[in-house]
C-alpha cells in the first residue's frame, strides 16, 4: 500500500518533470508562431503582449515577397535528395569492398577512412573555396553536393549492416555465376534496406541544415538554400520587424516540423542508431 | 578482422568447388578480386581524395604561407603559427572554445541521461520523444534567430523583461556582455541538441535486459546501486560515444554562434572556427587561417584519443 503510494508519487513527480522540460522545448516555436502574426507596432509598445493584437497574418506574404523562400526550398530539397542518394550508393559500394572483398591494404585503407572522421571540416574550408573556384563551381549547387559525398562515418555505418547480411546467401548466388555487381545489387542491397533508410534520413537532415558551406560557397540569393536564405533575411530585413522576421523563419521551419512529425519513429530512431555507432 | 576472417573462410571453402590444383585461376580470381575492390571502393575513395584528403594537404601547405587568394603566394615558415598564438583574439577563441565544451558537454549529457531514465520509467515516451526532439530537427539557423529576440536586452528581451517583472531580478545583457555570453550561446546549444542525446541514451536503457535490473532488485539492491552497478557500466559505450562527439561538436561550434551574436562585436563570441572563418573568408589571410584551422584540428586529435586513452578506465564492454 505505502509503496504503491510512493510509486504513485514519483510518477506524477516525474511526469512533472518531463512537462516542465516539455514546455522549455516548445515554448520558442509557440512564441515564434504568435510573434510571427504581431505589427511592428505591437513589438514597440507592449513588447511582452504573448498574444497578438491585432493579428495580423501579412507578415507572412510579405515575408514570401521579400525574398524566394519557394526556390530556396526547391534548392535544398533537390541538394538533400541528389547528395542522399549519391552518399547511399557509393557509401554502400565502399562498405560492401570493406566488408566482402579481400583487396591488399584492406585494413590500412579502413583506419584512413577512420581518422579521416577526426578531420574537422572547418579545416578544409579555404582550401576547398580555393579548389571550387578553379574548377568554376562556386555560387553552384556542385559546390554543396559533391563535397558532401565523401563521408567515412556513411561507410562506418554501411559496413555495420553489410556485416549482419548472411554470406551464405552470397556464397549461393556465386555458385549460380552472379558477379559481385549483381550480388550487391541483387542480394547485398535489399537486405540493408533499413540501415540505408537510417542513413538517408541522417544524410538529409545534415545537408538541409547545413550552413557554414553555404555560407561561403554561394553568393546569389536564388542559390540560396533555406538557412542560408533565412540568415540572409535576418541581415538585410531584421531590424525591429519581429514579426516579419518570425514569420520568415516560421515559413522556414514549419513544413520541416510536420514532415518530422509524420516520420518521427523513423526519424528518431535513426539518428539514435547514428548515436550509438550505428547499431 | 571480420573482413579477412570472413573472406578466407570463403576462400578455404571454395576450392571445394574450383578446380583445386590450378594455381593460375586462383591467381585471377584474385586479381578479379581487386578490380571488383577498386570498383566498388572508387566513388567514394575518389571524393575522399578530392574532398578531404588533398585539401587537407593543402590546408597543411597553406599553413606555412602567405596568401591572400589572388596574388603571389610566399613562403613564411611557423610565422603563422606564431601569429595566432601572440594574437590574443586567438587566445579568446581558444579559451571561449573551451568554456563553451565545459559547459555543454557535462550539463548536456548529464541532464540528456536524467531525461532519459525519466522517460524510460513512464508511460507516453513517444509524446516525450517528439517534444524533446524538436529542437534537433530545427536548422541552427532559425534556432538563433528565434533565440536572439527572446534574449535580446532593452524592451523587446523577452526573456530578461519578465524576469525583472516577475521577481524584480536584473539578468544580464546576454548576448552583449562579454562575459555572459558564452553561457548563452551554451545554453541555446544545450537546448538545441539535448533531444539527440535523450533518444540515444533512451536507446542504450531499452537494450538494457530487464532482467540484469530484476536479478539485482531481488539481490536486495536499492535503486542508485543498481544504477552505479547494472545501469551505468552498461551504458557506459553510449555514453562514451556521445562523451566523444559532444567534445568534438563543441570544438566545431559555429552556426548558431554566427547567427546569434556578431563575434566582431562582442570577443567573447569568438570561437575557433569562428577565427578560422574570420581570417580566411573576411581577412583573406588564407595562411593564417589554415594554421588557426590546424591548430584546431590538433586539439581535436589530442582530446580524443586522450578520451580513448580513458576509455579503458571508465567504460564496460561485454565480450
Amino acid at each position: 500500500m505505502v509503496t504503491a503510494i510512493r510509486r504513485r508519487v514519483g510518477t506524477v513527480a516525474l511526469h512533472t518533470l518531463l512537462i516542465v522540460g516539455g514546455l522549455l522545448m516548445t515554448f520558442p516555436f509557440v512564441w515564434m508562431l504568435l510573434t510571427a502574426f504581431k505589427g511592428e507596432g505591437q513589438m514597440i509598445q507592449d513588447p511582452l503582449a504573448w498574444l497578438p493584437d491585432p493579428w495580423r497574418a501579412s507578415n507572412f506574404p510579405d515575408a514570401l515577397d521579400a525574398m524566394p523562400f519557394g526556390r530556396a526550398y526547391w534548392n535544398s530539397f533537390y541538394i538533400a535528395a541528389i547528395t542522399v542518394v549519391a552518399t547511399l550508393l557509393t557509401a554502400s559500394m565502399a562498405a560492401y569492398a570493406f566488408t566482402r572483398i579481400e583487396f591488399p591494404f584492406s585494413r590500412s585503407l579502413f583506419v584512413v577512412f577512420l581518422l579521416t572522421q577526426m578531420v574537422p571540416t572547418q579545416v578544409t574550408l579555404v582550401p576547398l573555396y580555393v579548389m571550387l573556384s578553379h574548377f568554376g563551381w562556386i555560387d553552384t549547387h556542385l559546390a554543396l553536393i559533391l563535397p558532401a559525398i565523401a563521408n567515412p562515418f556513411a561507410v562506418f555505418m554501411m559496413r555495420q549492416f553489410i556485416r549482419a547480411v548472411p554470406i551464405e546467401l552470397e556464397e549461393a548466388a556465386r555458385l549460380d555465376g552472379a558477379n559481385r555487381w549483381t550480388i550487391f545489387t541483387r542480394i547485398v542491397l535489399p537486405n540493408i534496406k533499413p540501415g540505408m533508410a537510417a542513413l538517408g534520413i541522417i544524410v538529409f537532415l545534415g545537408s538541409w541544415n547545413s550552413f557554414i558551406y553555404p555560407l561561403i560557397f554561394l553568393n546569389s540569393e536564388e542559390n540560396f538554400t533555406v538557412p542560408m536564405l533565412l540568415a540572409s533575411f535576418k541581415g538585410q530585413h531584421g531590424g525591429l520587424d519581429y514579426g516579419m522576421l518570425l514569420a520568415a523563419s516560421t515559413i522556414s521551419v514549419v513544413p520541416m516540423l510536420i514532415a518530422f512529425m509524420i516520420g518521427q519513429r523513423k526519424i528518431i530512431n535513426s539518428m539514435a542508431a547514428s548515436g550509438m555507432g550505428g547499431r | 578482422m571480420t573482413t579477412s576472417t570472413l573472406s578466407r573462410t570463403t576462400d578455404a571453402r571454395r576450392p571445394a568447388t574450383d578446380k583445386p590444383d590450378s594455381r593460375r585461376t586462383l591467381l585471377g580470381r584474385r586479381r578479379r578480386e581487386r578490380w571488383w575492390a577498386a570498383l566498388f571502393l572508387g566513388p567514394q575513395l575518389a571524393a575522399l581524395l578530392v574532398f578531404t584528403l588533398i585539401p587537407l594537404g593543402f590546408a597543411v601547405v597553406l599553413a606555412f604561407m602567405k596568401w591572400d587568394g589572388l596574388g603571389e603566394k610566399s613562403w613564411v615558415g611557423f610565422d603563422n603559427f606564431q601569429t595566432q598564438f601572440s594574437d590574443p583574439t586567438f587566445r579568446d577563441a581558444v579559451l571561449n572554445t573551451l568554456t563553451l565544451g565545459l559547459i555543454t558537454v557535462p550539463v548536456g549529457l548529464v541532464l540528456a541521461l536524467l531525461i532519459a531514465m525519466a522517460l524510460n520509467n513512464v508511460r507516453g515516451k513517444t509524446i516525450y520523444r517528439v517534444i524533446y526532439f524538436l529542437p534537433v530537427v530545427t536548422s541552427s539557423v532559425a534556432v538563433a534567430v528565434i533565440w536572439q529576440m527572446l534574449l535580446a536586452s532593452g524592451d523587446l528581451g523577452m526573456l530578461n523583461n519578465t524576469v525583472h517583472d516577475w521577481f524584480g531580478i536584473t539578468l544580464p545583457d546576454w548576448l552583449n556582455d562579454p562575459d555572459w555570453v558564452m553561457v548563452a550561446i551554451a545554453a541555446v546549444t544545450i537546448w538545441s541538441s539535448l533531444g539527440l542525446n535523450v533518444v540515444i541514451f533512451l536507446a542504450g536503457l531499452q537494450s538494457i535486459p530487464a532482467h540484469l535490473t530484476e536479478v539485482a532488485r531481488i539481490d536486495g539492491a536499492g535503486p542508485l546501486r543498481i544504477f552505479r552497478h547494472v545501469t551505468l557500466p552498461l551504458l557506459s559505450p553510449t555514453i562514451f560515444f556521445s562523451f566523444v562527439v559532444a567534445v568534438i561538436s563543441s570544438f566545431q561550434a559555429f552556426d548558431q554562434i554566427y547567427v546569434l551574436v556578431d563575434p566582431d562585436h562582442n570577443e567573447g563570441a569568438r570561437t575557433i572556427v569562428y577565427q578560422v572563418y574570420d581570417l580566411g573568408f573576411k581577412k583573406f589571410e588564407f595562411g593564417a587561417s589554415s594554421a588557426a584551422a590546424l591548430l584546431l584540428t590538433l586539439m581535436t586529435v589530442v582530446v580524443t584519443v586522450a578520451q580513448f586513452g580513458m576509455q579503458k578506465r571508465f567504460v564496460h564492454y561485454e565480450s
